[in-house]
């Protein structure tokens, strides 16, 4: 018992020193896998409220771009509107039952206010949490692409799993075929993403555009991601194939957070038919 | 005594908010991040108790992974240099000319400051990169961006440390 309590005495600061070590190292192997990073997060109320005010001044001098963004958009949404119009004159309204109407999809804007895609694993805080609806394990897009998963939150931030991650794999498909892949990351140019698992089959040209794919519950089928910037055929396989994406991830400002309100139907179902 | 607390607690939240609101946004020639706050082990006096500057060291880094969230990666690497500074310290400075009560960074030649501030920045960015890489097929990143970034911050400490301490 002395000898113990003399061991101790000895070796306290390193004894101090691996237990700390010890605990930073559990908080790495939690962050490494994908949500279970619940406690370090920048989802709480003092790094957020620090990287809102921080933010507001930010935003002031991102006013002329964020103008250009919403006129773009609006423009968009003007020209599908009209399309709509159009079909309605054909009667073709018709067709359409209530079923149809049913809304799968909502969406929620959020104010990106930290970002980062310097690092192997990038993450990005937004300004809603669990108090406007935002859970985890919803797709963040903005008028451009595709931004990431939502993974931690708090009553009024919440962090999102950028796609510039190591965890992060997203369905994502060719738009003129229906060959479908798993977009990935390898850490290098933050503008260029890589589409693994393409079968052989697929056609692939450069400037091919790579929307997301309905397989996943979490984004809605064909968001535009990017196009194919350059593709190896070895071996009668498609070694890697890199994309260019639409989105700037170094500069991003407002997005919209995709909520799927029939997700939990579809996990069940695929639940079941997985134990069948 | 009071004037050293406060000091030391003034520095901590300076470093944090100009590390996580200035440099991590620096991305200079579109990558390099300088990581600063390690400035505030290579200043913490020596002659103060270990276990206390153990924890806080600790602290700090996990202050800096709450903003970056970043695991306990930062926590890690700068615990470990705050454990091997002593050492690395005696190792620089031969033990005799070693005043241990009355130790400045200032005070010591500007080479072995140097030495020491590179050993320590170069160790602690190496245990950043490896943890946030976290495999060894990645060595090449892991070693081109210690290098780049190790450089970096060693430049801004010394700019740093010579324009905001004064020399007594």
């Amino acid at each position: 018992m002395q000898q113990l309590i003399y061991f101790f005495r000895k070796f306290k600061y390193f004894l101090l020193f691996v237990l700390l070590e010890i605990v930073a190292f559990i908080f790495t192997i939690q962050h490494h896998s994908y949500h279970k990073s619940k406690f370090i997060n920048s989802a709480n109320s003092i790094t957020g409220g620090i990287y809102n005010s921080a933010n507001s001044v930010q935003e002031f001098f991102q006013l002329k771009k964020d103008n250009r963004l919403l006129i773009e958009e609006i423009t968009t949404l003007k020209n599908s509107i009209n399309t709509v119009n159009i079909n309605k004159t054909r009667d073709s309204f018709k067709l359409y039952n209530s079923d149809k109407f049913r809304q799968k999809y909502q969406y929620t804007f959020a104010k990106v206010i930290n970002n980062n895609f310097t690092n192997r694993n990038n993450t990005l805080t937004i300004n809603k949490g669990l108090n406007q609806g935002v859970t985890s394990d919803l797709g963040v897009i903005n008028s451009n692409g595709i931004i990431g998963v939502t993974n931690s939150t708090s009553k009024n931030y919440t962090t999102v799993l950028s796609i510039l991650n190591n965890s992060s794999k997203i369905n994502a498909r060719l738009k003129n075929s229906n060959h479908f892949g798993t977009l990935t990351w390898d850490g290098e140019d933050y503008n260029i993403l890589q589409l693994i698992d393409i079968p052989r089959q697929a056609q692939i040209k450069n400037g091919d555009t790579i929307i997301t794919g309905g397989k996943s519950a979490i984004f809605p089928e064909g968001i535009n991601i990017g196009i194919v910037n350059s593709f190896k055929f070895e071996n009668n396989q498609y070694k890697t194939i890199n994309i260019e994406l639409f989105n700037d991830m170094s500069n991003l400002g407002y997005v919209q957070i995709v909520k799927n309100l029939e997700r939990t139907e579809q996990l069940t179902l695929e639940k079941e038919s997985a134990n069948e | 005594m009071n004037n050293s607390i406060l000091k030391n607690s003034f520095r901590f939240i300076l470093l944090v908010i100009v590390q996580v609101l200035v440099l991590n946004n620096l991305n200079l020639f579109g990558f390099l991040n300088p990581m600063i706050y390690i400035i505030w082990v290579f200043l913490f006096p020596i002659r103060k108790s270990k276990s206390l500057f153990l924890i806080l060291s600790f602290l700090l880094g996990l202050t800096i992974d709450f903003f970056s969230n970043s695991g306990g990666i930062n926590a890690g690497a700068t615990l470990f240099i705050a454990y091997i500074r002593l050492p690395i310290l005696q190792a620089v400075l031969k033990k005799s000319d070693f005043d241990y009560l009355l130790f400045n960074l200032r005070a010591i030649s500007f080479g072995k400051a140097f030495t020491f501030i590179s050993i320590l920045t170069f160790i602690h960015h190496f245990i950043i990169f490896s943890l946030e890489y976290f495999s060894f097929n990645s060595y090449s990143s892991i070693i081109y961006n210690t290098l780049l970034t190790s450089i970096c911050t060693i430049i801004i400490s010394i700019l740093s440390i010579i324009l905001f301490t004064n020399k007594k």
